[in-house]
C-alpha cells in the first residue's frame, strides 16, 4: 500500500520558448484522482512525459516532481516507478496476454508457481480468469483494456498517470472501465494524475480538476 | 473513338473505383517476372549438379559418378579450404547481426539513430570489390595503416615482413565483409522498426521498470525480426560464398570453397569442371544446412527468450553487449571512411614511398593515364547497369500495379509474405552454384559473351532489390488519390503517370539507385554470362588487384565505387529540386 503524495513543485513547459502553461504547483495525495483538463496542445500530455521522465527534447521543463521525499529529477524512466496507461493499450503482441502480466511482474517474485500464482490473481481481478494463455489479438477492445492496467499495477508503481486512456473504449465500456481503473488505483493509494478533454470523465472521477490554458 | 473508349473507362472507373487503373494489362507481370530469375537458376542448379555427378557430355562425362566428389574431398587443401569458408562466414554472419541489431537497441532515439541513413548510404552503394581493394590498400604491411604510425611508432623503415592481406585466417575478409553487411542490416533494421509501435512500447515497458535497451531486445526485437529473418539469411549465403572479396582479400593457397570453384570452372583443363560443379554443389548445400542450423537455433533462442522475457528481471548483459556494438560501429564507419578515403589519396598519388604517411604530391596523371583503358569498361558498366535496372523497373511496376488491381480482393500484405521467399531465392541461393550451369545453358543456346546475357545476369540480381525497394512504398500508397484523379475523369494510364509515380518518384529513384549499385557491383555473374570476355569495372578491379600497381587499381576502384555514389546522389538530389516547394514530398 503505497502512502506517498506526488508533488508537483512550480512546473513549467517550453517550447521554442514559448511557455506552455504558467507554473503549477500541484500536491496529489495518496489514493487522490485529479483530473487536467484543457485544449489540445496546452501541454496535458507533455505533463505526464515530464513526469514519466519520457519528454521530448526539443521541451524544456523547469520544476520538480517527487514522490513522497524522493524527488524523480534525473532519475531514468525506468527507475521512476511511474505507471503509465495510454488511449492505446499496448500490449505486446509477440507475447500471451499472462506473458504481458509476466513481463510487468518484478523478479523478485521468484519460482515459476508463485508467478503464475501472482498472475492468475490478477487476471481475476480483471475478470479474466483463465486468458493467461491467450493471444491478445483475440480479445475484446474492454478486455485488452484491463489487461493493460493489470500490467501496469503488477510493476507496482508509486503514481499512475492517465494519458485518455478511456477515448477508445464506446460509452458503456468506457464507463466500466473508468471505474475499474480508479478503484484499483485507489485501492492501492496510488496518486492518480488523469489527462482528458472529456467532461464526463472528470465527473465521473470527482476529486479537483484542473484547467491548463 | 477515342473520346468512346474513354469515356468507357471512365465509366468502368466509377463502377469499381478501388481498382488499381490498368485492369487486366498487367496480368504476364508476375510470371515474366518470376521466370526471368527462376528459370536460370533452376536450370543453373541442374547444369551443375550433373556435372557434379560425372555428366557433362559436352566434355566428355557422359556416365554418373562420384569420382568427382572423392577428387574434391582428397583435393590436398579441401579440409583447411573448408574451415577458412565455414569460419569466415560465420564470424561475418554472427558479427554483422550482434553489430547491426545491439546498434539499433542502443542508439534507439537518439539524433544518432536518425543520421545513421547519411553514413550507410555510401557504404550500401560501394560495390564489394571497390571496398574489399580499399580496404586493402589500409591494412597491407605497406599500407595506410603501416605509413601512418611508422616510423615514429613502430621504427619500420621497410615494410614488415608480414602477411595481412592473405592470412591464412581469412580475417580481412570477415572486415570487409562486417562493413558491407552491417550497414545492409541496419538499413534492413530500421525499415522494419517502421512498422511496429517500438517507440510507444519501449515508453510502456520503461514505465514497468526496464531500461531501454533491455527493453528493445525483449520487446522490440521479437517483433522485427520476423521482417529482417531473410535479409539475415541473404548474409549468411552471401558469407559462404562471396568470391570477389575473397579472391581480393583471401588466402591463395588454398583460398575459400567459392574461389576454388571458381578457379576450377576457368581451368583449361576442362576435366577440372567436374570438381568445381562438386565444389559449387557443395556449398549450395552448406548454405542450406547453414539455414537449416540458423532456423533450429532462432527457434531455440525464442523457446528460451520466452522465459527471459516473462522471468521480469530489469537488468541483463544486453546493456554492455549493445553498447559495445554501437562503438563497434562506430570503428566500422571510421574504417569504411578511412578505407574511402584511402583510395582517393591513391588514385592521385604521385610518388609514395614508404613509410610516408602521403604521398610527395597528387596529380591527375594516374587518371590521365588510365582513362582510354577505363572508358570502355565504364561505359560497359554503365550500359549494362542502366539496361538492368530499367528492365528491373518496368518489371515490378508491372508486378506491382497488377497486385494492386488484385487487392482490391485479397489482403497485399499477404500475398507479398508468400512470395517474399521467391523473391529472396536469387539471394539466398550461392552465386557459383547456379552460375556455372546457366553459362552451359548460354553457350548451348549460342548465346554467351554478348551484353544481353550479361544484362540478364544481373537481371537475377537486380530484380530482387528493386522489387524490396519498391513493394513497401507501392503498398503504402493512398489509393484514395488515385480514386480521386479516375473520378476527375482522368485516364488510367494518365493517372498512373501524372498522379502516382510523381507521388512515389523518390522510393523510384531509391529503388533505381539501389538496383544500379547492385549491378555494377556484379563479379562473377558477369564473369560467366559474359565467358570472361566482357570486361566491366569491377571484372578489371578484380583482376587488377592481383598485381598491378597500387595507384592503378585505385583509380579502377574508385571509379568503380563512383558510378553507384552519382546513382544515389541523382536519386536524392532530384526529388529535392523538383519538390523544392512541395513539404509533403521532401524526405
Amino acid at each position: 500500500m503505497n502512502r506517498d503524495a506526488l508533488h508537483l513543485h512550480q512546473v513549467s513547459l517550453a517550447i521554442e520558448g514559448r511557455t506552455l502553461f504558467a507554473p503549477l504547483d500541484l500536491v496529489i495525495e495518496s489514493g487522490e484522482c485529479v483530473t487536467l483538463m484543457g485544449p489540445s496542445g496546452c501541454g496535458k500530455s507533455t505533463l505526464l512525459d515530464f513526469i514519466a521522465g519520457t519528454l521530448d527534447p526539443v521541451f524544456t521543463a523547469s520544476g520538480t516532481v517527487s514522490i513522497g521525499e524522493a524527488p524523480l529529477d534525473g532519475l531514468a524512466p525506468e527507475h521512476r516507478r511511474v505507471g503509465i496507461l495510454f488511449q492505446d493499450d499496448l500490449l505486446f503482441p509477440h507475447l500471451s496476454v499472462g506473458g504481458n502480466l509476466a513481463f510487468a511482474l518484478p523478479a523478485q517474485v521468484h519460482g515459476r508457481a508463485a508467478r503464475q500464482t501472482r498472475i492468475e490473481s490478477a487476471l481475476a481481478e480483471a475478470e479474466l480468469s483463465g486468458f493467461a494463455q491467450r493471444d491478445p489479438a483475440t480479445l475484446s477492445g474492454g478486455q485488452r483494456a484491463r489487461v493493460a492496467l493489470m500490467r501496469t499495477l503488477l510493476a507496482e508503481p508509486r503514481a499512475l498517470l492517465l494519458d485518455e486512456p478511456f477515448n477508445r473504449l464506446d460509452a458503456q465500456l468506457r464507463g466500466d472501465f473508468r471505474a475499474f481503473v480508479i478503484s484499483h488505483a485507489r485501492e492501492r493509494g496510488l496518486p492518480i494524475l488523469l489527462v482528458t478533454h472529456d467532461e464526463a470523465d472528470a465527473a465521473a472521477v470527482g476529486g479537483r480538476v484542473i484547467r491548463l490554458a | 473513338m477515342g473520346t468512346a473508349l474513354h469515356e468507357v473507362e471512365h465509366a468502368a472507373g466509377q463502377a469499381d473505383p478501388t481498382r488499381a487503373p490498368q485492369r487486366g494489362v498487367f496480368v504476364w507481370a508476375p510470371a515474366i517476372t518470376v521466370a526471368v530469375f527462376l528459370v536460370p537458376i533452376a536450370a543453373g542448379l541442374l547444369g551443375t549438379l550433373a556435372p557434379a555427378f560425372g555428366y557433362l557430355p559436352a566434355i566428355g562425362g557422359t556416365e554418373w559418378t562420384l569420382a568427382p566428389w572423392r577428387a574434391l574431398f582428397a583435393y590436398p587443401g579441401f579440409s583447411t579450404s573448408l574451415t577458412l569458408t565455414l569460419v569466415t562466414a560465420a564470424l561475418a554472419t554472427l558479427g554483422s547481426v550482434v553489430i547491426a541489431l545491439g546498434a539499433c537497441a542502443y542508439l534507439q532515439g537518439s539524433a544518432w539513430a536518425r543520421r545513421v541513413g547519411a553514413f550507410i548510404a555510401p557504404l550500401l552503394a560501394m560495390p564489394h570489390a571497390a571496398l574489399a581493394i580499399g580496404f586493402a590498400f589500409m591494412i597491407l604491411p605497406s599500407g595506410w595503416i603501416a605509413r601512418i604510425i611508422s616510423p615514429w611508432l613502430t621504427a619500420w623503415v621497410v615494410p614488415p615482413d608480414v602477411l595481412t592481406v592473405g592470412h591464412p585466417s581469412g580475417l580481412p575478409i570477415v572486415g570487409s565483409l562486417l562493413m558491407k553487411e552491417v550497414p545492409y542490416l541496419l538499413l534492413m533494421t530500421l525499415g522494419a522498426l517502421n512498422q511496429v509501435p517500438a517507440r510507444e512500447h519501449t515508453r510502456i515497458a520503461q514505465s514497468l521498470g526496464y531500461g531501454r535497451v533491455v527493453a528493445w531486445f525483449k520487446i522490440v526485437l521479437p517483433q522485427v525480426y520476423p521482417q529482417i529473418r531473410l535479409p539475415v539469411y541473404a548474409v549468411l549465403s552471401f558469407s559462404l560464398s562471396v568470391v570477389d572479396v575473397a579472391l581480393i582479400l583471401g588466402p591463395n593457397n588454398p583460398p575459400t570453397l567459392a574461389v576454388l570453384a571458381v578457379r576450377w570452372f576457368a581451368d583449361p583443363d576442362t576435366t577440372r569442371y567436374f570438381l568445381g560443379a562438386a565444389a559449387a554443389l557443395l556449398l549450395f548445400l552448406l548454405v542450406g544446412t547453414a539455414v537449416g542450423l540458423w532456423l533450429v537455433v532462432e527457434s531455440l533462442l525464442a523457446r528460451l527468450g520466452r522465459g527471459w522475457i516473462e522471468g521480469g528481471r530489469r537488468n541483463s548483459v544486453t546493456l554492455p553487449v549493445a553498447a559495445s556494438a554501437s562503438a563497434t560501429l562506430a570503428g566500422l564507419f571510421a574504417l569504411a571512411a578511412a578505407t574511402i578515403a584511402g583510395l582517393i589519396v591513391w588514385s592521385f598519388a604521385q610518388t609514395w614511398r614508404f613509410p610516408a604517411a602521403l604521398p610527395q604530391g597528387l596529380s591527375f596523371t594516374n587518371w590521365e593515364h588510365q582513362a582510354t583503358s577505363l572508358l570502355g569498361p565504364a561505359l560497359t558498366t554503365l550500359a549494362v547497369g542502366l539496361a538492368s535496372t530499367l528492365i528491373a523497373l518496368v518489371l515490378t511496376l508491372a508486378c506491382l500495379e497488377h497486385e494492386a488491381h488484385l487487392s482490391a480482393r485479397r489482403s497485399a500484405r499477404a500475398r507479398g509474405a508468400q512470395v517474399l521467399w521467391l523473391i529472396y531465392l536469387p539471394l539466398l541461393v550461392p552465386q557459383v552454384a547456379f552460375l556455372f550451369g546457366t553459362q552451359v545453358l548460354l553457350v548451348r543456346l549460342g548465346f554467351d559473351a554478348t551484353l544481353a546475357a550479361v544484362i540478364w545476369a544481373h537481371l537475377i540480381f537486380v530484380l530482387p532489390y528493386m522489387f524490396l525497394s519498391l513493394a513497401d512504398p507501392w503498398r503504402a500508397f493512398d489509393t484514395r488519390y488515385t480514386r480521386t484523379a479516375l473520378a476527375l475523369g482522368s485516364s488510367p494510364w494518365r493517372v498512373l503517370l501524372r498522379v502516382k509515380l510523381p507521388i512515389l518518384l523518390r522510393p523510384l529513384l531509391i529503388g533505381c539507385a539501389v538496383a544500379f549499385a547492385v549491378s555494377v557491383g556484379q563479379y562473377l555473374p558477369t564473369l560467366f554470362a559474359g565467358s570472361g570476355r566482357v570486361a566491366t569495372l569491377t571484372t578489371e578491379a578484380v583482376t587488377l588487384s592481383g598485381g598491378a600497381d597500387r595507384r592503378v587499381i585505385g583509380t579502377w576502384a574508385l571509379t568503380q565505387a563512383a558510378l553507384p555514389w552519382v546513382g544515389y546522389l541523382l536519386a536524392a538530389l532530384v526529388p529535392a529540386i523538383l519538390f523544392v516547394r512541395r513539404r509533403a514530398l521532401r524526405p
